[in-house]
């Protein structure tokens, strides 16, 4: 061979050198992973609940193993609720699905990948712990924000995710417009209020995460509408003493549901164990761990347990008010309903 | 030969090379010094941690196999097209030029949503394959298609106008002393040409490495699973875990350093293959 040649072939066996190592590294611990019966599940979740799912799968992980013996790995995979509703559709294959409102799971069951009928399978409505929604505002809240009604004042800046993508965000509308509502005013004062909001509204995120993160870390916005959970979250991760959380009078029971897909489990043989693990949810040992991370549950105990209070909040639901949540994302939500009338005309 | 005098006053340019140092290091050197301060910002042990976390580790392995796949192709193809392109004219010559260099155009989101279109689970192909047990989107074949995709047109865009400089006068030399085709390409050719390749393919790795739009609507970002190295920083970030974020995207960072250096050494030479 000319030498030419042979300088042209070394980076070409330097390459092949390289992709032998890896899939040599890849097979090997292909193989490590699956020595004691194993089972491998996907949780597709939104995003405020990463932590809350961290040391739940932790803690079904080891009660399973315990029970059972079969070893459990529940994945992970987050994101804004419509946006995994999504992915879920396309074919991303989530054995369960805990997204932010039950419109996302109907949106899968429409199209038969989950049974008709889910949200009766569990208890609560298959909602093991709520929320609801409060505000964020800066230390000593020098824009004294104590209500809703504060959020459609001139020269307050707001921060929401966008409810056209986010889950939390359709709950924060719908809390604005049903306090207006529960407090006798009406749909046409219901819809001032609203469009006085999202007038105020700086920034809007696609999902609840990224608000946080630029009403706590950025320092835009005079208030932030959020989770309780996540709020609680954001006070706790980066800005104690620089942000409190004002609880307003009334606001919305925030119910995130957990389903499991049956198109997926069926396929893959996992049934028993997405069941198992969304049944665990509602467990002593489940609703304290919801409880720890600010979710409230739905067994009142686990509260105490947690050795977590919840302030009262008058709450109502949205199938008292708006007649549940099809009809909600029809008139407020779809192209061409309230949210765009308003935005638009802001 | 030196360089020609300028004739501005010694004033405007300092003014003009402060401004443009100032511009250098504001836009380049300081971000590249904040992903390193930030990424060491709780010490070494920090950052080993972070890096050597089981789920940073997946990722870095899955980011390594996709570009272990997706460069070895586009190189390929890189070369197929130079050849084509560069050697010979035909009818459509110009449409195959333009449409090689669609990826560039084309924004990341779209290129991942069109395989998501094609290959998800409401399309007719990806109902087929779903039927069948084979995933592409939200799988590692999807974040692989998305890679090849993006990636395409690197080594080709270096290839095809230095091979039609380069001329078929060598060929034509190599076949008539008697080369065959193989020969001809593997003794003439491909010589003419490596280092052009070799500078293709690094760009080729940087990109597919660090390709963060298009991997993000294919890949369903299951952390041990899907989430490559880009998509891992982004986890990391939205979970409140700066400082692991940015030591995982120093990882990146460093594999960016990396193809400029390699870079600037192979330019120098793919310089001296133009005739």
């Amino acid at each position: 061979m000319t030498v030419q040649g042979r300088r042209l072939l070394r980076p070409a066996g330097a390459l092949a050198a390289a992709v032998a190592v890896l899939l040599a590294i890849h097979a090997a611990s292909g193989r490590a992973a699956d020595a004691p019966p194993s089972v491998e599940i996907l949780n597709a979740s939104y995003d405020p609940t990463r932590e809350l799912y961290r040391d739940v799968n932790a803690a079904f992980t080891k009660a399973y193993r315990e029970r059972t013996g079969t070893s459990v790995t529940v994945r992970m995979s987050h994101g804004g609720s419509g946006k995994q509703a999504r992915a879920v559709l396309d074919g991303l294959q989530a054995d369960v699905v805990t997204l932010a409102l039950a419109y996302d799971v109907d949106v899968l069951a429409d199209r038969g990948l989950v049974r008709p009928g889910w949200q009766a399978r569990l208890p609560h409505n298959s909602t093991p712990y709520t929320s609801t929604i409060v505000f964020l505002v800066r230390s000593g809240n020098p824009k004294r924000i104590l209500d809703w009604a504060d959020l459609a004042r001139p020269g307050i800046s707001v921060v929401t995710p966008n409810p056209k993508t986010s889950g939390g965000a359709r709950w924060n509308y719908l809390a604005a417009w049903g306090s207006s509502l529960t407090a006798g005013k009406g749909e046409a004062a219901a819809r001032e209020l609203v469009a006085g909001l999202f007038r105020n509204v700086a920034v809007l995120d696609t999902g609840a995460r990224g608000s946080t993160t630029t009403f706590v870390q950025r320092g835009l916005g005079d208030v932030l509408l959020a989770w309780e959970n996540e709020a609680h979250l954001a006070l706790a991760e980066s800005g104690r003493g620089r942000v409190e959380i004002v609880v307003p009078k009334s606001s919305i029971l925030a119910e995130p549901p957990v389903a499991v897909v049956d198109a997926v489990v069926d396929r893959r043989g996992t049934r028993a164990v997405a069941e198992a693990y969304l049944r665990f949810l509602y467990s002593p040992e489940g609703q304290a761990l919801a409880a720890k991370h600010h979710y409230r549950p739905r067994v009142p105990e686990a509260a105490a347990q947690a050795g977590r209070t919840f302030p009262a909040v008058a709450t109502f639901t949205v199938d008292r008010l708006f007649g549940g949540w099809r009809a909600a994302q029809k008139k407020h939500f779809d192209d061409g309903g309230v949210f765009d009338s308003l935005f638009v005309n802001r | 030969m030196s360089a020609p005098r300028s004739r501005e006053p010694r004033a405007v340019r300092l003014v003009l090379i402060g401004l443009a140092l100032a511009a250098i290091g504001l836009f380049l050197l300081v971000p590249l010094a904040a992903v390193f301060v930030e990424a060491f910002r709780h010490g070494t042990g920090a950052w080993l941690a972070a890096v050597s976390d089981p789920d940073a580790r997946h990722a870095v392995k899955l980011t390594l196999l996709v570009a272990a796949i997706a460069v070895p192709v586009n190189a390929a193809f890189g070369l197929a097209a130079g050849w084509a392109l560069g050697k010979f004219r035909f009818p459509g010559r110009n449409l195959v030029l333009t449409l090689i260099d669609l990826p560039f155009a084309v924004s990341p989101i779209v290129a991942g949503l069109v395989f998501v279109l094609v290959f998800g689970r409401s399309s007719l192909l990806g109902g087929w394959l779903a039927g069948h047990g084979i995933e592409v989107v939200f799988a590692v074949p999807g974040i692989v298609l998305a890679t090849v995709f993006v990636t395409f047109p690197f080594v080709a865009r270096e290839l095809v106008p230095l091979m039609q400089s380069q001329g078929t006068d060598e060929e034509e030399a190599a076949r008539v002393l008697g080369a065959g085709f193989f020969k001809t390409f593997l003794r003439v050719t491909l010589p003419n040409v490596k280092w052009a390749l070799l500078y293709g393919i690094v760009l080729c790795t940087a990109r597919a490495v660090g390709e963060f739009g298009a991997v993000s609507v294919v890949s369903g970002h299951v952390r041990g699973a899907t989430n490559t190295l880009p998509l891992h920083v982004e986890t990391l970030y939205n979970e409140y875990a700066t400082q692991g974020a940015f030591a995982a995207a120093s990882l990146l960072t460093l594999v960016a350093l990396a193809a400029m250096l390699a870079k600037a050494f192979l330019s120098r030479h793919a310089g001296e293959e133009a005739p």
